[in-house]
């Protein structure tokens, strides 16, 4: 019998792993960043992802199992059949969820995670979002903070983001645009059928439209052909290419470096921590399922704000009995998400352009704009609304069936437009992942259990956004216009963020600035789990230009086997 | 044995390898064999009724010519496969409350008739011992979201034939790739004013 330990060899049909310098968790925005950043930087990296590779041809347009719809599955993962979650069952108990259900909150799984088949839109967050506690105050019920860093720092990694990966905008026309050194690499793109009418309502009302900046080539560029305009793009792969991901864009390049090798189908389930509080490497489930060790110098986690939380729980060593950098129990505290909410109006005529993905018009005229509203969020139109996705598509109180549905269906599907918005949330300490005492997934892995609700001032957001896109429709020319707020109940989905947050205290944070652990050095976070906050915004580009931060400072400091 | 069987049960019991089911097989229930996944004959007959009702003919067929019953007996083996015990026995329990409420099964009654008892379903106000446990009011709103989806999602799935309800929105199929007909350009804001006047 082998003895069993950190570097042993747990499958004796196998040779041992190679030590790298570094394990990164995670092929999403936030890892296939750090990943490249550090094989050019000149460290040896693998690179985990529990999904595999996909291409647009296996899934087609198959609404139904899209990453936007997936009443029968997740297409770009992760699957049913070995993820499953714990949420509350509203009688005091928990549930059981799987990755299609809405309660489940899914991030793709896959060679590039969210940034496959997301809408791709590139927004940086705001100067002030970086520091919305001295903006606003203390806020009852929240934990609201300053970043530790400002926006001034994260300019040229954004910038840098906008580049490697290629953005199209034009920020000419939009007076509160966060401020830029250099234009973005492309040129916007031009508005179709809904944004020209919105375009021109908007300057009626004295608002500021203008193009909304998207991960996606309006031109050729990087050796990536421009866009096709394709109706089923959010919530699918590209055909041609045209929507940079990570798969795409700098994992390619992190492989071609001969540093980085991606180990693909591998769940990791445990980061390694020794006695004296030092990371060692992981320990994963390979394709196979078998238990597998990988040691390393280094450990940067980027698995998403859930999943991230999830493996620093789940990750118990001797110092650290509550899981990874955790003695101070914040982790997978906060998670945020948006309070997503807007207004759809119908319309005399036809509206509809089958030019994807549809959303290109914004306004930025509604966040941090008013002194008793805290925070906001941008208003745009919405992506393509698929057939099955608008047969939910009705003002409250519709009949959802037979004739009259069917009618409602045939008569607006053309001629309707939404507008819509993501309300930054304020974090929650109660608003929580944990890890679950007795439930396992496939691998007999501790499944993460997401609970909690918004803040009341969400809500109170979330109206006033959805009665200025009211608004807009109305002066749009809409003869019927009726509003979707949101609730307080969620379970923070594609958006998630906030649940190991960088920050300078390390009471109240469980990183530092720069992402690394306060109590472990060498563990770092790369992905939306960073936020204090989550912006008026997509997060996407900020996820990204943060894995370019934790990267960059991760090669500029790094000496042989460690950190300077 | 003059049961009928499903492919699975079928195939499961051919596997086994006896010979008695061999030879019935090419004997007595050579014409019994189902086509469909899950589902029954019987059972099929009820849900075509159900989703007619979910998506009604007019001027363009309904659930029941799109073939949503059978999206959804093949959904439920394969992606609705936890949900099988819930139709087989919710469908029984609705005959059942239909035969008590009317005196006839649900397809024998006309379609106005139809509405209202799956009305009555949505709103909670069915009864009899089945739905004391069981909630009517989810499985009507499972019958009423699977129906959509098979009316409305891919064809791939088995359902919205002949890609039906994109002709009856309007949208081009099957979705092409490339198809430059779409070039940005085209709705550019510069030249929209003039394709509207082109018209």
């Amino acid at each position: 019998m082998i003895q069993a330990g950190v570097g042993t060899i747990l499958n004796p049909a196998k040779m041992a792993n190679k030590h790298v310098n570094a394990v990164v968790i995670g092929a999403g925005a936030g890892g296939g960043v750090v990943a490249k950043e550090l094989a050019v930087g000149g460290l040896t990296v693998v690179l985990f992802e529990r999904g595999r590779w996909h291409t647009y041809d296996e899934h087609g347009d198959d609404e139904l199992t899209s990453q936007r719809t997936f009443p029968l599955k997740c297409g770009y993962g992760p699957d049913n059949e070995r993820n499953w979650r714990m949420t509350p069952d509203g009688k005091n108990g928990w549930t059981k969820v799987f990755p299609n259900q809405w309660s489940y909150g899914n991030n793709a799984a896959c060679v590039g995670s969210g940034t496959v088949s997301y809408g791709a839109m590139a927004w940086r967050f705001q100067p002030v979002d970086f520091h919305l506690k001295t903006r606003y105050g203390a806020v009852s019920g929240s934990t609201l903070d300053d970043w530790p860093l400002n926006y001034d720092e994260l300019e040229p990694y954004y910038e840098k983001a906008e580049y490697e990966l290629g953005v199209a905008g034009d920020p000419t026309n939009d007076p509160y645009a966060p401020p830029r050194k250099n234009p973005y690499p492309m040129p916007a793109f031009s508005l179709n059928r809904e944004g020209v009418i919105l375009e021109k309502a908007a300057k009626r009302l004295g608002l500021h439209p203008f193009p909304i900046p998207m991960l996606r080539n309006s031109v050729p560029y990087n050796g990536r052909a421009a866009c096709i305009h394709m109706r089923t793009c959010i919530g699918f792969a590209c055909p041609v290419g045209a929507k940079a991901g990570t798969q795409n864009t700098v994992i390619p390049v992190a492989l071609k470096t001969g540093n980085c090798e991606l180990r693909i189908n591998c769940m990791v389930s445990e980061i390694i921590v020794d006695d004296k509080g030092k990371a060692k490497g992981i320990k994963y489930f390979d394709a196979d399922n078998k238990l597998q060790v990988q040691t390393s110098d280094l450990v940067v986690v980027s698995a998403s704000a859930s999943e991230t939380a999830r493996l620093l729980l789940n990750s118990k060593s001797k110092l650290f009995p509550n899981g990874a950098g955790n003695n101070n129990g914040w982790v997978g505290r906060n998670i945020q998400d948006h309070a997503y909410t807007g207004a759809y109006g119908l319309f005399e005529d036809e509206v509809y352009d089958d030019a994807g993905p549809g959303a290109c018009i914004a306004i930025n005229d509604y966040n941090h704009r008013f002194p008793d509203i805290i925070g906001g969020g941008v208003l745009c139109n919405e992506f393509i609304r698929m057939p099955y996705l608008f047969t939910s598509v009705r003002p409250s109180g519709s009949r959802m069936w037979g004739k009259e549905h069917k009618d409602f269906q045939k008569k607006n599907f053309k001629r309707h437009i939404g507008i819509h918005g993501p309300v930054q949330e304020l974090p929650v300490f109660d608003k929580k992942v944990e890890v679950d005492p007795a439930v396992r997934d496939f691998w007999g892995i501790p499944v993460a259990r997401i609970s909690g609700f918004r803040h009341d001032n969400d809500i109170k957001v979330a109206h006033f956004l959805a009665d200025k896109a009211e608004m807009w429709l109305k002066e749009a020319g809409a003869i019927y216009t009726w509003q979707a707020v949101p609730g307080k109940q969620s379970t923070p989905g594609q958006h998630q963020s906030g649940t190991c947050r960088m920050g300078n205290d390390h009471k109240t944070s469980v990183t530092n600035k720069f992402g690394q652990l306060h109590e472990i050095d060498n563990i770092f976070i790369a992905d939306g789990s960073l936020h204090v906050n989550n912006g008026g915004y997509n997060p996407a580009l900020t996820i990204l230009t943060l894995g370019y931060w934790v990267g960059g400072h991760i090669t500029e400091n790094w000496k042989g086997t460690r950190m300077k | 044995m003059n049961q009928t069987f499903s492919r699975r049960e079928f195939v499961r019991l051919f596997t086994a390898g006896t010979a008695t089911v061999l030879i019935s097989f090419n004997t007595s229930c050579k014409n019994k064999i189902s086509k469909w996944h899950y589902l029954n004959e019987e059972e099929i007959t009820l849900l075509d009724e159900i989703v007619e009702q979910i998506i009604p003919t007019d001027d363009f067929p309904g659930g029941k010519w799109a073939n949503v019953s059978n999206f959804i007996d093949k959904q439920l083996n394969t992606y609705y496969r936890r949900h099988q015990l819930a139709y087989r026995e919710g469908l029984s329990a609705f005959e059942k409350t239909v035969i008590q409420m009317k005196g006839k099964k649900f397809e024998e009654l006309p379609f106005a008739e139809q509405t209202p008892i799956l009305e009555k379903m949505e709103a909670g106000k069915f009864s009899g011992d089945y739905w004391k446990d069981h909630s009517a009011v989810d499985f009507f709103e499972m019958l009423r979201q699977h129906s959509l989806q098979g009316f409305y999602g891919s064809p791939l799935h088995g359902g919205n034939r002949e890609y039906i309800s994109y002709r009856m929105l309007g949208l081009d199929y099957p979705n092409v790739i490339g198809q430059n007909r779409y070039n940005d350009s085209s709705w550019s804001r510069y030249n929209f004013k003039s394709r509207e006047n082109g018209k």
